[in-house]
Order: C-alpha cells, then sequence, then structure tokens
C-alpha cells in the first residue's frame, strides 16, 4: 500500500481547510455568514471529497495488503520518547475512514437544509468539518498519542456542538458533562499509554502489536483494562454513559453524526485495532462482554419509558453500543465493527429521521406562534404527535425501513450483525467463563426482543394512530395542516441512508447460510476484509446451532414487534405504557428514573467534591496556610514591639539600663 | 553576539531612563512599545544562531574581572539550552504586556512603564546570568518594580497584597543568601584555591563536591526561597492576593515570566549544586507538585472571582513542573521546561483576556457575567483557545507539557513509583472541570445583565496582542520539537552529570562519620565499613 498512502494526508487535510475558511471568514466578515450556499458546499466537500479519495484507496486495496504508514513530521520528542505525526492505512482504518466520511457527507448534505434558518450557521459547518477532522485523525493515526489528539478532538467538537445554542444553560450544561464523563475516560486512556510506552518503548500501534508478547498477561489486562475505561467513557458504556442522553440538547444532525454514527464507535475502534492484546487476558474479554450485555439491558430498559423521540434513540444506541462491546468481548471484533457500520447506517437514518419530524413540528409550533403567543409544547415528545406518515411520507417510510433494520429482520442490514453478534457470545460459551457467557446471550437476546418492542413503539407513537396534538392543545385545532415534509435535501439523505440499511448487511453474510447449500462458502466480505487487521476467536458452532441461533434471533424481533404492534399499533402510547407501568412496578419506576445514575453521580461524587472544596479547602486555604504566615509575621511584629519599649528617647530610661548592665557586669566579675 | 546579549539585557532599563524626559502619555506608550519591540528582534539573533550541538557550555558568554575586592564575583551572562527559551519568552511577552495596559493605566504613566522595563531587565539578567551572586542582584532587580506594579497600580488591597508578596518572598531569598555565601566559601577552597567564587561554571565543575550534611542544609535554604517563588504548597498563600490585586501588566508578568525564575533555578542551581539531596529530596518535592495540582484545581473550582481562579490554577499548572522537575528524567524535564514557557503562554493570555473585560465592566466576579459569548465573538474564540491550552487539549500547547511530564515521571527511576503520574493526571479531570465551568458561566447562558448588554468586542490592538500568543498556543501544540531542540541536549547533559556527581559524593561518602539522619536520608548502610565493598576496596588500594 505504499504506493497509496500518500493520499491520506488530503483525507486529513480537506475537512481542516474546510474548517478554516468557514470559520475563519465567518468570525472576520458579517456579510460571509449569509452566503449559507457557499458555506455549506464548502463544507460538504470538505467531506466528500476525502471519501471520494478513501473510495479510491479502498478500491486499490484488497484483504491481503500489507498496512503502510505516512509520517508527516516528528511532534513529540524527548528524552527517549518520540512520536511522530503519522498516518496508517490498513483494512481497519478505510473502513473507519469511508464510514465517517460517506455517512459524514450525507449528514452534512442534510444539515445545509435542516440548519438553514440557524443564525449560527457558518460555525455549525466549521465545527462539523472540525470533528471530521479530528474523527479521521482517530481512525487514521499510525500511534497511540495521535489517537488520542482525534479522541479529545471529537470530545472537543462534541462539546462545542452540544453547546451549540449556548445561550440556553441546560444546553450548555449538557455539553460540560459530556466533556468531563469523557474526560474521566480520557485519563486512564492517558495511564494506558504509560504503560504501553514501559512496557514496549513506543506507541506505534505496529510496534505494539508487534511486540505484544512483551505484555504479560497482567499487564495485558491492565493495559486493556485502562483504554477500556477510557471506551465506556468516549463510547458512553457503564458506568460513564449518562453523558450521551443528555447530549441530544445539539442539533439533531450533529446526534446523528456524532453519538450515533461515528465518535461513539470509536472506543470499539480502538480495541479492535488493539485485538491481539485483549485476547491474551480471558477475564479481560469477560468484563467487557460483562459491561457490553449489561449496557445493553439497561439502556433498553430506559429507552421503552422515554417520550422524547431523541431520548429513545439515544438509549437505543447506547443499547447497540452495549451489542458492539458484548461482541468485543467474545472475541467477534470482525462481528463488532460489522454493527458499527450497519448501526452508522439506520441510526443515522433514524436520527436524521426525527430531525425531520422535530422540523416539522417546530414548524408547527412556530406557526401556531403567530397566530397564539401562548401555544407551548415540545417538538420532541411523541405524546404530541401520532398519524404524522400521512403528512411526511417519504420520513415515515424511510424510519420504518431503518427500524426494522434496528429490530434485526432479515435480510436488512442489522440483523446480519446482530444475529453474528448473538451467535458469537453463544460461541464463546465453549471457552473459558463458558456458563458466564451463556448468560450474557441470554440478556443479550432479552435486549434484542426490547429493541424490536421499543423502536416499533416508537414508530407507532409517531406515525401511526391519530395526530393528537389539536387533541391536547387549547388553540392547535388545525394544526395538523400545518405539517409538511421536509425538502428534498433533507428527504434524498433519508432515501440514501435507508438504502444503505436495506443492503449493509450484505457485506458479512455469515458464510454458513451459504455453505448449508454449496458445502463451502466464502461469502462473508467483511471478516474476509479485516483478517489481517484482527484477531478473532475461532467460530466452533455447528451449522446446525448456528441455524438455530439465526431462527432464535429472528423469532425474539418478530415477537417485538408483534408485541408492540398489539400493544401501540393503533392506541394512545400513554395509556399503553401505564399499562406497562403497572405491570413490572417499581421495575419500571426504576427504569423511568434511568436507575438513578445521574443522582448517584451528582450527590456521591460532583456536589460533595465542589462542598469539600468551598467549605473546607477554600477556608483551610486562608484560615490555617495564609493564617500561619499572617501567625509567623505577627509573631515578628509581637518582638518587634516589645523592641520599641527599649527605644523610649529618654534619657533617664536609658540611664537605667546602663546602671543595671553595669551592676550586673560588676555582679558577674567580682563575685563569681 | 556577547555584545548583542548584553545590549538586548540593558536596552530596557536604558528606555526607562528616557521615559523622565517625556511628557505625554501616549508617547511614553509608544516608546516603550517601540523598546520591548526593539528588544524582541534584537534577541532573535540570539536564538537562530544558537548552537544545539554544543551542551555544557552556555553561549554568547561575557565575564569581566571580579568586582567585589576579595571575592572573586565576576559579571558574567550567557545563554544556554536551560534559559535560552525562558530568555526568549521574557522578550517575547514585554510587548504584549505593554500593550496589554495601553488603555487602563493613566495613572503616572511613566513610573509604570518605566518599572515594566526595569522588571525586564532583571528579569533577563536572572536567566542570562551564570553567577549565582549575580543572579541573586538581577532577582532583587525584579522584586522591587513588581513591588510597586502591585503597591501603586493594584486593586483595593494592594498595598497589603504587595507588602504581603515582598516580605514573604524576601524571607526566603535572605535565608538563602546565607546559604549562598557559604556555598561561595566552599566553592572557592575546593575548586578556586580560596577565593570565595559564585562562578556558575565552577560551582558546576565535579571537583566541587558539598558533603552531605552541609548539603542538606543548603539544599532545604535554597529549596525553601524557590518553593516561595514557584510558588509550591504550601508555600502559596501570597499568589492569589497578588495576583488578584495586581493590575493586568503585573499579573501577566507574574505569571508568564516571575514565577519561572523559581522553576529556572531549581534546574539552574538545586540541582546541579546539591545533587544528593536534590534526588534524596525529590519525592518530597513531587508530593507537593502532585498535591499543588490536586489542591490548586479543586481550590480554584470554587473561586468566585475569575482572575483568582486563574491564580490557584497557575498553582495546579506549576506543579506539574516541580514534579516533572524532579521526576530525573529528560522526557520529564523537558517536559517541565517547555510546560514553564506554556504555563507563560496560556496563563499569560488569561489574564490579559480577563483584563479586557475587567476595563469593559470592572468586574471580575463570575456572577456578574453570562452569555458574553453572544456579544464578543472574537474574544470568545480567543477565551476559548487559551481555556482549552490550560485544560490540556491535544494539538494545543499545554498538552505537550503535561504529556511529557507524566510520561517521564511515570518511568522515573528517583521517584521509584507510578502513583505520582497517577495522582497527578487526574488533574486533567479537575482542570476541565474548573475551566470549563467558569468558562460557562462566564460566557454561555442568557444576558442577565443589562450592563453586559452594551459589551463592545475586541478591538484592533486587542486582537492584535492576543494573536502572536494564540499563534504560539497553536505552534507549540502541533510542532513542540522546533522548541524542545533548543533544550533537549543540555537537559540531558544536566540530568547525567547530576546523577554521576551525586554517585562519587555518596560513594565518598561511605567512608565518613555520618550522623545516622543522613545515613537514613540518603540510604547508606549503616555497617557498611565492615563489608567487602568490591567498588571501594579499589580506590583504597
Amino acid at each position: 500500500m505504499d504506493a497509496y498512502v500518500h493520499l491520506v494526508p488530503w483525507i486529513i487535510a480537506l475537512p481542516l481547510v474546510g474548517f478554516l475558511l468557514n470559520g475563519l471568514f465567518g468570525l472576520a466578515f458579517e456579510s460571509y455568514r449569509d452566503r449559507k450556499n457557499l458555506i455549506g458546499a464548502i463544507a460538504t466537500s470538505a467531506v466528500f471529497f476525502p471519501f471520494l479519495i478513501a473510495l479510491y484507496l479502498f478500491f486499490a486495496m484488497s484483504g491481503d495488503s500489507e498496512a503502510a504508514s505516512v509520517s508527516l513530521f516528528t511532534w513529540m520528542q524527548a528524552g527517549d520518547f518520540s512520536v511522530d505525526i503519522a498516518y496508517r492505512l490498513d483494512q481497519l482504518s478505510i473502513l473507519m475512514t469511508l464510514v465517517v466520511t460517506g455517512v459524514g457527507a450525507l449528514i452534512h448534505l442534510y444539515s445545509v437544509g435542516y440548519m438553514a434558518d440557524d443564525e449560527g450557521f457558518w460555525k455549525f459547518f466549521a465545527f462539523m468539518n472540525l470533528f471530521i477532522f479530528a474523527m479521521l485523525n482517530l481512525v487514521l493515526a499510525d500511534n497511540m498519542l495521535l489517537l488520542f489528539l482525534g479522541w479529545e478532538g471529537v470530545g472537543l467538537c462534541s462539546y462545542l456542538l452540544i453547546g451549540f445554542w449556548y445561550t440556553d444553560m441546560a444546553k450548555s450544561d449538557a455539553a460540560k458533562k459530556a466533556f468531563l464523563y469523557n474526560r474521566v475516560g480520557d485519563f486512564a486512556f492517558l495511564i494506558a499509554m504509560f504503560l504501553v510506552f514501559q512496557i514496549t518503548g513506543s506507541l506505534r500501534f505496529q510496534d505494539i502489536l508487534d511486540s505484544a508478547y512483551l505484555f504479560s498477561t497482567d499487564q495485558a489486562f491492565l493495559v486493556g483494562a485502562l483504554i477500556f475505561i477510557g471506551a465506556t467513557g468516549k463510547s458512553a458504556q457503564i458506568p460513564l454513559f449518562v453523558w450521551l442522553p443528555d447530549a441530544m440538547a445539539g442539533p439533531t444532525s450533529v446526534s446523528a453524526l456524532i453519538h450515533a454514527a461515528t465518535m461513539v464507535t470509536s472506543g470499539i475502534y480502538v480495541i479492535s485495532r488493539l485485538s491481539p492484546l485483549y485476547m491474551m487476558s480471558p477475564e479481560l474479554m469477560l468484563i467487557v462482554a460483562v459491561i457490553g450485555a449489561l449496557t445493553a439491558l439497561v439502556a433498553a430498559t430506559i429507552a421503552l419509558t422515554r417520550y422524547d423521540i431523541k431520548a429513545v434513540l439515544a438509549y437505543s444506541t447506547v443499547s447497540q453500543l452495549g451489542f458492539m462491546f458484548l461482541a468485543l468481548g467474545s472475541g467477534a471484533f470482525v462481528a463488532a465493527m460489522f454493527h458499527v457500520v450497519t448501526h452508522a447506517f439506520f441510526k443515522a437514518c433514524l436520527f436524521l429521521g426525527s430531525g425531520s419530524v422535530i422540523h416539522a413540528m417546530h414548524h408547527v409550533e412556530h406557526k401556531l406562534h403567530k397566530t397564539n403567543p401562548d401555544v407551548h409544547f415540545d417538538p420532541q415528545d411523541m405524546r404530541f404527535m401520532g398519524g404524522l406518515r400521512a403528512y411526511l411520507p417519504s420520513t415515515y417510510k424511510t424510519f420504518l425501513i431503518a427500524t426494522i433494520a434496528i429490530a434485526g429482520i432479515p435480510p436488512l442490514a442489522g440483523f446480519f450483525s446482530k444475529d453474528e453478534i448473538l451467535v458469537m457470545t453463544f460461541n464463546a460459551g465453549a471457552g473459558v467463563y463458558g456458563s458466564i457467557y451463556y448468560v450474557l446471550w441470554a440478556m443479550a437476546m432479552l435486549t434484542a426482543f426490547m429493541t424490536a418492542f421499543y423502536m416499533f413503539r416508537l414508530t407507532f407513537g409517531i406515525f401511526h394512530g391519530s395526530f393528537r396534538l389539536p387533541k391536547l392543545i387549547e388553540g392547535a385545532k388545525d394544526s395538523a395542516k400545518l405539517l409538511h415534509e421536509s425538502p428534498w435535501t433533507m428527504t434524498s439523505v433519508l432515501w440514501g441512508l435507508a438504502v444503505l440499511s436495506v443492503i449493509g448487511g450484505f457485506i458479512g453474510i455469515p458464510n454458513f447460510v451459504v455453505a448449508t447449500f454449496t458445502g463451502t462458502a466464502d461469502v462473508n466480505l467483511l471478516s474476509n476484509w479485516l483478517d489481517k487487521v484482527t484477531l478473532d476467536a475461532d467460530l466452533i458452532l455447528s451449522k446446525q446451532v448456528e441455524w438455530m441461533l439465526l431462527s432464535g434471533s429472528v423469532l425474539v424481533a418478530s415477537l417485538g414487534i408483534f408485541v408492540a404492534y398489539k400493544k401501540y399499533g393503533n392506541q394512545e402510547p400513554v395509556a399503553e405504557d401505564e399499562a406497562v407501568a403497572a405491570r413490572f412496578g417499581p421495575l419500571y419506576s426504576l427504569w423511568n428514573k434511568k436507575y438513578l445514575f445521574d443522582e448517584m453521580y451528582e450527590g456521591g461524587i460532583v456536589r460533595p467534591v465542589v462542598r469539600f472544596s468551598d467549605r473546607v479547602l477554600a477556608v483551610f486555604d486562608i484560615r490555617a496556610i495564609d493564617g500561619f504566615v499572617n501567625f509567623i509575621a505577627s509573631f515578628v511584629r509581637f518582638f518587634g514591639h516589645l523592641a520599641r519599649y527599649l527605644q523610649t528617647g529618654m534619657i533617664q530610661t536609658y540611664a537605667y539600663g546602663m546602671v543595671i548592665g553595669v551592676v550586673l557586669i560588676l555582679y558577674l566579675l567580682i563575685i563569681r | 553576539m556577547e555584545l548583542l546579549l548584553n545590549f538586548v539585557i540593558y536596552l530596557p532599563i536604558v528606555g526607562a531612563l528616557f521615559l523622565f524626559f517625556i511628557k505625554s502619555e501616549e508617547a511614553i506608550r509608544w516608546f516603550s512599545l517601540v523598546v520591548t519591540l526593539g528588544v524582541f528582534i534584537l534577541s532573535l539573533p540570539l536564538l537562530f544562531a544558537f548552537d544545539l550541538s554544543l551542551t555544557g557550555t552556555p553561549q554568547y558568554m561575557s565575564v569581566t574581572e571580579p568586582f567585589l575586592s576579595d571575592w572573586d564575583v565576576k559579571y558574567i551572562v550567557g545563554l544556554d539550552g536551560i534559559s535560552l527559551l525562558l530568555f526568549m519568552l521574557t522578550t517575547f511577552m514585554a510587548p504584549i504586556v505593554i500593550l496589554s495596559s495601553w488603555k487602563s493605566i493613566t495613572r503616572h504613566v511613566a513610573g509604570f512603564y518605566g518599572m515594566l522595563l526595569v522588571l525586564q531587565t532583571g528579569s533577563l539578567g536572572v536567566f542570562a546570568s551564570l553567577d549565582l551572586f549575580m543572579f541573586y542582584i538581577f532577582f532583587e532587580l525584579t522584586q522591587i518594580p513588581m513591588f510597586f506594579l502591585i503597591g501603586i497600580w493594584g486593586g483595593k488591597d494592594r498595598i497589603y497584597a504587595t507588602v504581603k508578596f515582598f516580605v514573604y518572598t524576601l524571607v526566603g531569598w535572605l535565608l538563602m543568601l546565607v546559604a549562598l555565601i557559604y556555598v561561595g566559601y566552599a566553592a572557592g577552597n575546593m575548586v578556586n584555591d580560596g577565593v570565595f567564587t559564585t562562578d556558575w561554571k565552577l560551582l558546576t565543575d565535579p571537583a566541587f563536591q558539598l558533603g552531605l550534611v552541609e548539603q542538606t542544609w543548603l539544599f532545604l535554604a535554597f529549596g525553601f526561597a524557590f518553593c516561595i517563588k514557584i510558588p509550591i504548597f504550601p508555600f502559596h498563600s501570597w499568589l492569589p492576593l497578588a495576583h488578584t490585586e495586581a493590575p493586568t501588566a503585573g499579573s501577566v508578568v507574574l505569571a508568564a515570566i516571575a514565577l519561572k525564575m523559581g522553576t529556572y533555578a531549581v534546574l539552574r542551581y538545586l540541582i546541579p549544586l546539591f545533587p544528593n539531596s536534590a534526588i534524596a529530596f525529590a519525592p518530597m518535592f513531587a508530593v507537593l507538585g502532585v498535591i499543588g495540582i490536586i489542591y490548586g484545581a479543586l481550590v480554584a473550582m470554587v473561586q468566585k472571582d475569575v482572575k483568582k481562579l486563574i491564580a490557584y490554577s497557575s498553582i495546579s499548572h506549576l506543579g506539574f513542573v516541580v514534579l516533572g522537575m524532579f521526576a530525573f528524567t529528560t522526557t520529564a524535564a523537558q517536559g517541565a521546561i517547555i510546560q514553564m514557557v506554556n504555563h507563560g503562554l496560556s496563563t499569560g493570555a488569561l489574564f490579559i483576556i480577563i483584563g479586557m473585560l475587567y476595563e469593559r465592566r470592572h468586574t471580575r466576579m463570575i456572577s456578574d457575567f453570562g452569555g458574553i459569548a453572544k456579544m464578543m465573538p472574537v474574544f470568545t474564540v480567543m477565551f476559548m483557545l487559551a481555556t482549552l491550552a490550560s485544560i490540556g487539549l491535544p494539538g494545543l500547547n499545554g498538552f505537550v507539557g503535561e504529556f511529557l511530564i507524566l510520561l517521564g515521571s511515570f518511568n522515573s527511576e528517583v521517584l521509584g513509583s507510578v502513583w505520582y503520574t497517577v495522582f497527578a493526571a487526574s488533574g486533567v479531570i479537575l482542570a476541565a472541570g474548573y475551566m470549563l465551568w467558569m468558562f460557562q458561566r462566564v460566557m454561555f447562558g442568557p444576558l442577565k445583565h443589562e450592563e453586559n448588554k452594551k459589551l463592545k468586542d475586541l478591538n484592533a490592538r486587542e486582537i492584535g496582542l492576543l494573536v502572536p500568543l494564540m499563534v504560539f498556543i497553536i505552534w507549540i501544540g502541533i510542532r513542540p520539537t522546533d522548541f524542545t531542540k533548543y533544550s533537549e541536549a543540555e537537559v540531558t547533559n544536566l540530568l547525567q552529570v547530576t546523577q554521576e556527581r551525586a554517585k562519587t559524593i555518596s560513594e565518598d561518602a561511605f567512608v565518613q562519620d555520618l550522623p545516622d539522619w543522613t545515613k537514613r536520608l540518603y540510604q547508606i548502610p549503616d555497617d557498611f565499613l565492615t563489608q567487602d565493598h568490591p567498588d571501594h576496596s579499589e580506590c583504597d588500594e
């Protein structure tokens, strides 16, 4: 690949150029800010052209290509430590690049319409380009430190874009929260880098993988666990996932790009990148799998209880990321990357679809405001929706397709990737800690059922039944007339992603499906593609078992859809939810309260630390530390005062002193 | 070049003399700006002509005859890898400092700018002098203008603040003066034919070896002075006060230049002169550094005054520098040097930025702001960049220093434990916490206060003085090797020489009859003389 690798810096540079152009011109010239077509065109092409380059590179490569790297210049050098700004081109990095730039370009295009009325249009696209730049650094980095630059860079862009509407304190709170929870993970990632350097003397991925034998099992466990903690921050897993649902405060296209399709998958990417290290420690793999499965289940149960359509999608993202970690923990790195790709398609489609819905609802609110300023409702709350399929046909169809895909119905994209994860988890049951993996498999099946259920609850709630707004809000009688489909720039992107959600799964058709009929088969393109990069666990299940598992996963998905249809197909969601709540009692209220994670962190860590600093440390600093200094000073002053009495300026006193002195001296000289 | 170096050092103080003859305030400002700009431009050849291949020999040296009768105290200046960057930082910051107080100073203008210029000569002298005695004199030369800068042009509690700053520092440095004289005589006896000397070259001569008992006391006396100046927890209480009360220019010089004199002195004198003590006390200093990082951050978090918050964040940042210096690895020490520069740039920028807000609103209370981003977009970008640099975002300068320090101390044999690094690294979480929280409360949210609705964005002068800082914040973040290359060889050399010297001294100490506490401190086995020690028996023969 050495002949092509020189193209990689261009992939990185173009989004940076886009950021600088829009950012600097927008900042300097007010007139530039209104040239929205130009801004949008620059920003979108700054992502689209890298996609073309990546595509070219992709076709120039094959599964057998050797990894190549290109170094631009030395970044840091001190003592025996040295690290370059260098990029690595291999099957894994190009796959991620395609997803980031491909889905990224589509979302940029969509945003031109979605953000058209926003006064911060130029700023929005500058930040979006900066995000793509940082994300490409993350996936193409040749060493851990450059990856970390991208890692924190995407975190910064996420911060800037979540808090994009910064005049709203709640939104900037959400942004700050995202940055801080990520920082906790980044702290662990930093320590992991120090350890890696201590063990291997390098931070280059090639050197780390080549010298994996230098790691003892304990060291592999420790390094892997620290990186995994970093990943739980960025990829929103227990215990650090709480920032992601709040991150929905940003514009919806941001949620689609950053908080669904790309940034949040970086944890999965980095672990896949270091798969040989993870495979050294079964205990570590178990921890990753358990956290993944738990997160998947916990987030799915919370998603059941949400009315905010973006919140449902956010928890669904957390849950799907949990699936990916379950795959990693089961040694199925290819399956995890597969789900990263398909999830990027259908979840971006879902988020952008929800954006289209919110766009329409917002328009309704805006119009109603003109005649009646007292009308207020949350345009993201599905209780005010219902029956929208008649008004937003394209949005409905694409949303439905993506929902079927995420639910796991064949032959849509989500089915193949999720099924592979379930199969590989079951497969891990034959290895060390096997019995636990069977339990995880059962949890994953339950989660798969819930996924189908809550996603169809959402779809039915938004698009089926009748439009509920006129019934709930006074003065919104004829509001249905105000609903309209989004412009073609937005719907065409929805259709593009819907098509990918349908066909995306074909890159990873399980071999056994074909092999059953032809004897042997080699149809799993993705598995072949990543063969050289990831070290996967061997699949040891028989075809019969695989078929059974496959049927099982289709069955639970269908069951989930069926139950959702029975309950929500044509009904009011609120009444049905109350029925569900009554059945599950305290359990449901735990889901509804999001397991009180936020309250635990807020009450258990944040507030005590702030209070301790405020009431104890800050006081200690003034009273004790500075107080001691002042005490010494006043001590000196006290003796100064005493000495002052000696300098009275009166002859009598001095004479008196002299007499005493003479007497004393005489006494000492004569008597002793 | 030797001449140029002296010219650069004294041009500001000569300029200060001319200020008395200028009547117009505007002309005084322009004259000071031209002088400092001239100094900066003249100092550039010193950087470009610097020979990277030389180590252990300072460049552009000028040496005079001894000027104190009986004592061999000479005026020696020169630059080497350790001082060069800080010297350049001083010449670079001066015009920016002058510009930052362009509008805010209206009383005794000539005096104000005169003080700044004298301060610059003092600072340049501190970094360039290669004689401990000269170092001390130049240091005192910086203290006096600083005393007046805070005391005359400061805020409400300026007198209290400046007296505390001055007396606190003075106490430490007088103690050091006593130790300095002792060192001078000791060095005279060992390496200068019995004549008192404080020549840096002779003090770092391998033949100059202080015994472990003397070293300990001298190290503590010097260390105490530097601890106060840096400042290291728990000797920091003068700093928040001085920073808060000082005018913007004073705060910037204090943060960017003056605090660096303490950390610089550690590398220049404390570690090379007292190698055994420096190594033996390294864990203690590292602990104080780490406490400073966390403590400074936590106290910064709950401050209500933005300037005080930045002041406490300085304590946190300097904790990193201290950790880096006492890790005794090239990586960490290199990180410490670049972190000194970084802190100067980003904290300097933050103080300037807060000063700009203060000039507009005459308050620094966080609660008086909110939603400023809407009114001042360019200001927001600058403030954001400086904040992110301070947080240590990769790609900006702060990260480079912190990363090298943490990485270097993680692998430090002298510290011998990774926990210093682990605790220090937790500072990155806290830094993001207090900085972003402050930034949010000042810049984001709705515009609550009527006064803030009239705020004007930065003017050309203000943009012009911040942009150079931002350029370096990004430059060092992306290509730090353009800067670290100057100190790399010298730092490596320094640490190697120091450790070798410590080894010789402690081997000699084996045969001496030392008090018990010394043996414990320097880990010299009690029953050494009765043991058959191969190295030592060879020496005896």
